[in-house]
C-alpha cells in the first residue's frame, strides 16, 4: 500500500483509490465464528447475510470465514438453520 | 453447494468501518449486486461517509462521489447530465443517502430530482435516526422510539410523532419506479434493484437498515429484526411501477407488532396502551396499502 | 468575430456558449435571470449542445455542477446575492473537490432590507471558499474574462472554481457594444476539457473521502498552492487571449495614471470607470492621483499592490461592501498586503455605493480630496445621510 505521509505524496484532489481490504478489522472481534462442517449444508445463508464480506467458499463449497475481516457480529451463527456455526470467545 | 440466490459479484470490499451487524452495509452490498459495476454512487453525509473508510482507502469497487448532506438529488442530476454529455450512456447513477439526508434535510433536492425526471436511482437506507451523529431522531424515526433527542423520562416517552411516509411523498411525484426493500429479504431486494436498473427515469428505493447500536439490540439480530419489521407490517414490502402498487410479500396473518417492538431497547419503555396504539396505526396503514394495490 | 450590443448578462451567456459548456445548472434570481434565460434559448435552439438542469435551488444548482464537473464535464452556473449565500456551503465543496466550475455572479446587495441593486457584500463574503474571483468593469471585460476563467479554472496547475462578477444593472442590464470572438477562435483558445483526475467508471475511487488530522492540512495547502500559482497562469492565459483578440484587460491589478502618482485610489467593478474621469479632472487641477482596480480579489494581487505602493504616499480604498466590526473587505486586504513594506503609505477606507447607491464623480472626488488631506486608517462611509453630516 502506497504511503501518504507528506503533501507531495497526496493526489491533487482528495481522491482515494486504495481498496479498503488493506484494513483488517479482526481486532474488533470478541467472539469468533467456528463452523462445524459436519452440520453445514452449504446453503450459503451465512455468506448471504454477512455485512463484512468476510465469508468465502472453499473448493468444495463449504463456507470459510476470513478472519482478517470478521467483526464477530454473529449474524451467520444466528441465521444458520442447522446451527453449524458456534461463536467462540477470542483468547 | 446450493446455487447462490443473489449475484456472487462483490462490489463492497471488506475492511470497511461499519459497526458489527450493520444493516446499512448490507443495503450497499445488495444494491451493488443488483446494479453491477457500471455505476457511480454519490453519497452525502451519513453513516456511509465513515463506513466507506478514510483516505486513502475506499470500500467500493465503483466510483463514489461525496456530496453535500442536503443535495443528493442534485448530485444525481449533475452526474447524469455529465454522463450523457460525455457519452457514458450505460452508466447507472445512484444516490445513496440515509433517512435524515432524505426525508429531512435532503427532501427538497430529492423532490427536484424526481420532478425533473432525472434518470437515476435514489436509494434511501433507513436506520430510522441520525445514527452517524449518535442516534438523534429524524423524520423517519417511528413513533414511540427512544433516541438521544427523544429521551424516555418522566415527561417524555420517546418520539411522539409518527414516521414520515417518504414513499407517499415520492409516489406523489409519479416516479418511474419506487420500491421498499429490506436487508432480511436479499432476493427480493436484488430483484427490485435489477428491475429498477432496467427502467429509465427517476427511481426510488426505500431500504430498511436495522442498526444494532441505534435500535439497541445485539448485533446478531439484524436479519431477524428486519424480517419481523416486514412480517408485522411495520415495514411492508411493495413496489410502485407507473403508479401501480404491488405488495411483494403478504402473510396470511401478520405477526403482532409487539413481536417486533420487544426485540429492541429503543421501544422497551412502551406500555400496553402505547403498543396497542402503534398496532392500530400499523393496521390502518396496511389497510390503506391493500386499498392502493387495487387501484390501477 | 462579430460586434453585438448586449448586456453584461448576455456577455456571460455568450461566453458560456462559446466555451461549449456541457452542463448548465441554474436557478433564477434577479438580476442574474437573463443570463440563464439566454442560455436556455441557446440550448433550445440547438446553438449550444448542453444539458440544462433546471434545479429547485441555488444550492442544488452548484451541487449539480460540482458532480458533473467531477465526472469531467465543463460546467457553468450563475447567481446573485441570496442565491450565492445559499450556495456558500457548496462553494467550499467545489474548491475542496477541485472541480473547475465557472460561475457568473451579478453583484447584488443582501437582505434585509431587500435590495436588488448592486454592492459587493455577496461575493466578498465568499472570499474564504477557495474560489478565484474576478470583478468586471465592462461587458466586454465580462465576456473576455469568463472565457479566460474556463481555461484558468481547468488548468492542471490550478483546478479551482472561478467566478466572474459584474455589478447589478450597471453591467447586468446595460447594453454596450461587445466584440464576440468566433467559435473557431475560441475552440483554439479553449480546447475541450481534459478528463484527467476525474471519476472513472468501473474503478474504485472516492472523491471527497474523509481524512484524519494527519493529512487534512496538506490537502488544504494544495488549494493554497494552486491559488498561489493561479496568478502566473492567468497572466499567460491573458497574453494568449490578447494574441487572439487584441484585447488585454491588464492582469490582476490594472492601473490608471499611476506612473507619477503620489496618491492612488483602489477600486472594484464599475466604480472604476467613474473614477477614471475624476482622476483626469483632478490631474487637470494639479493633483498627482491615479487608480488601481482590483480585478482579481482571489488570488489577491499582493505582489502588484506592493510594487505600486512602494512609490506612493497615500492609498485609499473604495469599498462597495463593509465587514461589520472591522472595515471594508478590500481595505483590510490591501492593508494586510502592504503591512510588511518597509515604507507604508497612508491608508484610508471609503465605503460607498451600498445597495446600489450611485457612486458618482462627486462621490469619488470627495473621497480623493479627503484622502489627500487626512491620515488614516479609519473607515469613512461616504455620503451617508445623517443629521450630523456623516462619518
Amino acid at each position: 500500500m502506497k504511503q501518504y505521509e507528506v503533501e507531495e505524496d497526496l493526489p491533487e484532489a482528495p481522491i482515494a483509490t486504495t481498496p479498503s481490504d488493506v484494513i483488517h478489522t479482526a481486532s474488533w472481534r470478541t467472539f469468533r465464528p467456528v463452523i462445524d462442517l459436519k452440520l453445514c449444508t452449504k446453503c450459503n445463508v451465512c455468506w448471504k447475510f454477512c455485512p463484512d464480506d468476510a465469508i468465502g467458499f472453499d473448493g468444495v463449497g463449504f463456507p470459510v470465514i476470513r478472519l482478517d475481516y470478521c467483526k464477530g457480529c454473529a449474524i451467520c451463527a444466528e441465521e444458520c438453520k442447522p446451527k453449524a456455526i458456534a461463536m467462540v470467545k477470542e483468547e | 453447494m446450493a446455487r447462490l440466490t443473489i449475484p456472487a459479484e462483490e462490489l463492497v470490499r471488506s475492511g470497511h468501518s461499519a459497526c458489527p451487524g450493520c444493516g446499512a452495509t448490507l443495503v450497499m452490498r445488495y444494491l451493488l449486486k443488483g446494479v453491477g459495476n457500471r455505476a457511480i454512487v454519490t453519497v452525502p453525509a451519513c453513516c456511509w461517509t465513515v463506513i466507506g473508510t478514510p483516505f486513502p482507502t475506499t470500500a467500493l469497487d465503483v466510483p463514489m462521489l461525496d456530496c453535500a448532506f442536503e443535495a443528493t438529488g442534485a448530485s444525481i442530476s449533475g452526474l447524469r447530465a455529465a454522463a450523457d454529455q460525455l457519452g457514458l450512456k450505460d452508466v447507472t447513477i445512484v444516490g445513496f443517502a440515509g433517512d435524515g439526508g432524505t426525508v429531512d434535510i435532503g427532501l427538497q433536492a430529492l423532490s427536484g430530482m424526481l420532478e425533473r425526471r432525472t434518470d437515476g436511482i435514489y436509494v434511501m437506507y433507513d436506520n430510522e435516526a441520525y445514527m452517524n451523529t449518535g442516534v438523534q431522531r429524524s423524520g423517519a424515526t417511528p413513533e414511540g422510539a427512544w433516541t438521544t433527542t427523544t429521551p424516555v423520562d418522566e415527561f417524555s416517552r420517546g418520539k411522539l410523532e409518527p414516521k414520515k411516509d417518504i414513499m407517499a411523498i415520492v409516489a406523489a411525484h409519479r416516479p418511474a419506479y419506487a420500491a421498499t426493500v429490506n436487508v432480511a429479504f436479499p432476493e427480493d431486494f436484488v430483484k427490485k434493484v435489477q428491475k429498477a436498473k432496467a427502467i429509465k427515469g427517476p427511481r426510488f428505493v426505500h431500504a430498511l437498515a436495522p442498526c444494532p447500536p441505534g435500535w439497541r439490540y445485539s448485533s446478531e439480530k439484524t436479519i431477524e429484526i428486519g424480517r419481523l419489521a416486514t412480517d408485522t407490517n411495520m415495514f411492508p414490502l411493495y413496489e410502485i411501477e407507473d403508479g401501480v402498487y404491488r405488495i411483494t410479500r403478504k402473510l396470511g396473518v401478520a405477526k403482532p407488532v409487539r413481536d417486533y417492538l420487544k426485540t429492541q431497547g429503543r421501544f422497551a419503555h412502551l406500555g400496553e396502551t402505547e403498543v396497542a396504539q402503534i398496532q392500530a396505526e400499523v393496521d390502518a396503514r396496511w389497510k390503506r396499502l391493500l386499498a392502493l394495490e387495487t387501484l390501477v | 468575430m462579430v460586434e453585438l450590443v448586449i448586456s453584461g448578462n448576455y456577455a456571460q451567456s455568450y461566453a458560456a456558449k462559446l466555451a461549449r459548456v456541457h452542463v448548465v445548472s441554474a436557478y433564477p434570481i434577479t438580476p442574474q435571470t437573463s443570463i440563464v434565460e439566454k442560455l436556455a434559448e441557446f440550448v433550445a435552439s440547438g446553438e449550444l449542445h448542453a444539458e440544462y438542469i433546471k434545479v429547485e435551488s441555488e444550492h442544488s444548482a452548484l451541487q449539480a455542477c460540482i458532480s458533473a464537473s467531477a465526472l469531467g464535464a465543463r460546467t457553468y452556473t450563475a447567481t446573485s446575492s441570496q442565491g450565492l449565500l445559499l450556495m456558500h456551503e457548496l462553494l467550499h465543496w467545489a474548491a475542496g473537490a477541485r472541480t473547475p466550475v465557472v460561475m457568473g455572479v451579478v453583484n447584488r446587495a443582501v437582505a434585509p432590507p431587500w435590495s436588488i441593486w448592486t454592492d459587493h457584500t455577496d461575493t466578498v463574503a465568499q472570499r474564504d471558499t477557495g474560489w478565484i474571483q474576478f470583478y468586471g468593469e465592462s461587458n466586454q471585460e465580462v465576456l473576455d474574462t469568463t472565457l479566460m476563467a474556463f481555461r484558468l479554472a481547468e488548468h492542471p496547475e490550478v483546478r479551482l472554481p472561478t467566478m466572474v462578477t459584474e455589478d447589478a444593472f450597471y453591467l447586468s442590464h446595460t447594453v454596450e457594444p461587445v466584440d464576440i470572438p468566433s467559435q473557431e477562435e475560441i475552440d483554439r483558445f479553449l480546447p475541450p476539457r481534459e478528463r484527467s483526475a476525474t471519476l472513472e467508471v468501473g474503478t474504485a475511487m472516492r472523491l471527497g473521502s474523509f481524512t484524519g488530522p494527519d493529512l487534512y492540512m496538506e490537502f488544504r495547502h494544495k488549494i493554497a498552492a494552486a491559488m498561489g500559482r493561479a496568478r502566473d497562469v492567468f497572466l499567460e492565459i491573458e497574453d494568449d487571449y490578447a494574441r487572439l483578440t487584441g484585447r488585454n484587460h491588464g492582469g490582476p491589478l490594472p492601473t490608471y495614471k499611476v506612473d507619477d502618482a503620489d496618491t492612488v485610489l483602489v477600486t472594484m467593478g464599475t466604480a472604476t470607470t467613474t473614477a477614471k474621469g475624476v482622476v483626469d479632472a483632478m490631474r487637470a487641477d494639479g493633483h498627482k492621483v491615479g487608480l488601481a482596480k482590483l480585478r482579481t480579489f482571489r488570488p489577491f494581487p499582493v505582489q502588484e499592490l506592493r510594487e505600486l505602493a512602494g512609490g506612493v504616499d497615500r492609498i485609499g480604498v473604495l469599498d462597495r461592501s463593509f465587514t461589520f466590526g472591522a472595515a471594508g473587505a478590500a481595505f483590510t486586504e490591501v492593508a494586510g498586503a502592504l503591512y510588511s513594506l518597509p515604507q507604508r503609505p497612508v491608508l484610508r477606507d471609503f465605503v460607498a455605493g451600498l445597495g446600489g447607491r450611485d457612486i458618482t464623480a462627486t462621490t469619488v472626488r470627495e473621497a480623493l480630496l479627503d484622502l489627500l488631506t487626512r491620515d488614516g486608517p479609519e473607515a469613512a462611509w461616504v455620503e451617508l445621510k445623517r443629521r450630523d453630516g456623516g462619518d
